[in-house]
């Protein structure tokens, strides 16, 4: 079911615009066009796909997904069809209701805005790139833990393709605003904050950790309010819109996040417990809010916790 | 996660073992429902629970497990006393009928252990309930002593085929399905076996207006609905699945025809 569209929700992100400020977070379920299409008619504001690379990769043996206290650990190992395959997905996204960004990852500068051209000549609005998996040697964090490696990445991607250009941070840095930073001087068009949380998890009747890859991310609530704070830093010294992601599963999560300075957020682990409903239940939640203080615009929010 | 340690094992046949342990969530599963097995150090795989312990006499849960790779190489290798790790259950389950109707139950190999626990909700429920078997050969042959016991007691009508003629009548369980429902009336068709199989007894049942249930196999990472390895259309089979309906299937073109490997790229059945 469709949200009701509503004034007070809609919400641009560096050109894009939303119907309501809640995306489906890279990773989850956006896997194939059918998952993605009923994403959106689920009521996501917009859908990012899983992270896409050059080649196809099959990822890691299981386990590769477990519950933990307060959330969830992963280490997929960024399984994916490859970009040219996965160009068939996109292109039979024509007409989707909300805008589609893809994300993308690279073992190089040059590998990212290969995907990066690829998927927006497909018909991507935008594309995000993935600087923050923590999992995969030689891509994701390893690359986005250097500004200056995330500077050259946003710099070739963003000669290769006309549409806006997110910047994906990791929080396993030491200073999460110097990667924002490095981002937006290339030219990012608007960060997300941020991605899972570098962690891990040991069985102690066998005594081995339980993740084949045995370190992983963490998502969902336990990382909630690291990510508020990554983007109530990079909402104090930067100019770009920021999307916020990290254990949102509630509409005062999503207010929260949104207090912080995000111009929209991302909805991933919660999908495991709400279910896709979770989108349209986070849009009326905020709306109800926005009505309930008098505002008239999701936008004017913004930030607010900032004010003196 | 859950360890739980192997209680006992049983070999149903040279290449099948059944791996007995106590779980109280797996107690409480209810028929076509599946767990992620863990082997420590190996692997995670998905598995229907072939007994639920609150169905069966000394309260244990089991999977059933067919050596096709490493993984179930290692899973098959265990013995009584062993540890292995359970998430779940997960996904949804077959849903019964009323006891005045007929079920037809159709298992072809390993897929009929997630069957296993239906048959005896179903013979619990009173419900009068014809099940297929069919196998290669007769060393295939699995849950004999299961089958057979209810069988005896009057609980199913059973049928079994061989593709060699070994044991039972000698065919596909999908010739023998086809002359079962040509000449009796079934209210409710139940299926888990290799998907060509299933898709030829969906093809059956919509022919002659049967509504089918059949449980479905993809590749499976989180088992909660999230990850999106296992997609089927705009389905889950972990979350939506792993048991489909007619209705559902009937607009779903990969079923039958592809699957998605790790990487996510189709290949056909």
């Amino acid at each position: 079911m469709q949200p009701r569209r509503s004034r007070r929700l809609t919400t641009e992100v560096a050109g894009l615009k939303l119907q309501n400020p809640t995306m489906l977070a890279s990773g989850i379920l956006g896997t194939t066009s059918d998952m993605l299409r009923r994403t959106a008619q689920s009521g996501a504001g917009a859908v990012v796909t899983k992270s896409v690379g050059l080649e196809p990769r099959e990822g890691y043996p299981n386990p590769t997904v477990i519950e933990v206290e307060c959330g969830l650990l992963n280490a997929v190992g960024l399984p994916n069809p490859g970009i040219h395959s996965f160009a068939e997905e996109i292109r039979s996204l024509e007409g989707l209701e909300v805008p589609l960004i893809v994300s993308v990852y690279g073992f190089s500068p040059e590998e990212y805005a290969e995907v990066a051209a690829v998927a927006v000549q497909a018909g991507a609005d935008a594309v995000e790139l993935n600087l923050s998996c923590p999992h995969v040697k030689g891509a994701g964090s390893d690359v986005g833990r250097n500004p200056k490696l995330i500077s050259e990445v946003v710099k070739r991607v963003k000669d290769a393709v006309d549409k806006p250009v997110f910047a994906k941070l990791t929080p396993n840095a030491s200073d999460i605003v110097e990667l924002g930073e490095a981002a937006v001087e290339a030219g990012a068009d608007a960060l997300t904050a941020i991605n899972t949380v570098r962690a891990m998890t040991i069985d102690v009747e066998t005594a081995r950790p339980i993740l084949a890859n045995k370190i992983g991310g963490l998502s969902g609530r336990a990382i909630k309010p690291i990510a508020v704070r990554c983007v109530y830093e990079l909402y104090r010294v930067l100019d770009v819109p920021i999307i916020g992601c990290g254990g949102i599963s509630s509409w005062r999560d999503a207010v929260e996040f949104i207090l912080a300075g995000a111009s929209a957020v991302q909805i991933g682990t919660a999908v495991a417990s709400k279910g896709l409903d979770v989108f349209r239940l986070v849009a009326e939640g905020i709306e109800s809010y926005l009505e309930r203080k008098g505002y008239g615009s999701v936008k004017e929010i913004v930030g607010l916790s900032h004010r003196g | 996660m859950r360890i739980v340690e192997v209680k006992a094992v049983k070999d149903e046949n040279p290449n099948v073992r059944t791996l007995f342990f106590a779980d109280d969530l797996c107690s409480s599963a209810k028929a076509g429902q599946f767990v992620m097995v863990w082997i420590p150090g190996v692997d995670e795989i998905p598995l229907t629970l072939s007994s639920i312990g609150s169905q069966s006499m000394d309260g244990f849960s089991s999977v059933t497990v067919a050596e096709v790779g490493e993984a179930t190489r290692a899973l098959k290798s265990m013995e009584t006393g062993e540890l292995i790790g359970v998430r779940g259950p997960f996904g949804n389950h077959f849903e019964t009928i009323s006891r005045s109707g007929r079920a037809l139950v159709v298992g072809g190999g390993i897929g009929m252990a997630s069957l296993m626990p239906l048959i005896d909700r179903l013979t619990m429920e009173g419900v009068e309930t014809t099940v297929l078997l069919g196998v290669k050969s007769r060393r295939d042959l699995l849950f004999t002593e299961r089958l057979s016991e209810l069988s005896s007691r009057g609980g199913i009508n059973l049928l079994v085929t061989t593709e060699d003629g070994t044991y039972g009548a000698k065919g596909l369980v999908t010739e023998l399905a086809e002359n079962v429902i040509s000449s009796e009336r079934f209210e409710i068709i139940y299926s888990c076996g290799p998907e060509a199989m299933m898709h030829k007894i969906f093809k059956i049942a919509e022919e002659h207006r049967i509504p089918a249930q059949l449980s479905l196999e993809r590749i499976i990472r989180c088992a909660i609905g999230i990850c999106g390895s296992c997609v089927l259309g705009p389905y889950r089979v972990c979350k939506d699945g792993p048991i489909f309906t007619s209705d559902q299937l009937r607009t779903v073109r990969d079923f039958g025809k592809f699957k998605r490997g790790f990487d996510g790229r189709k290949t056909p059945i």
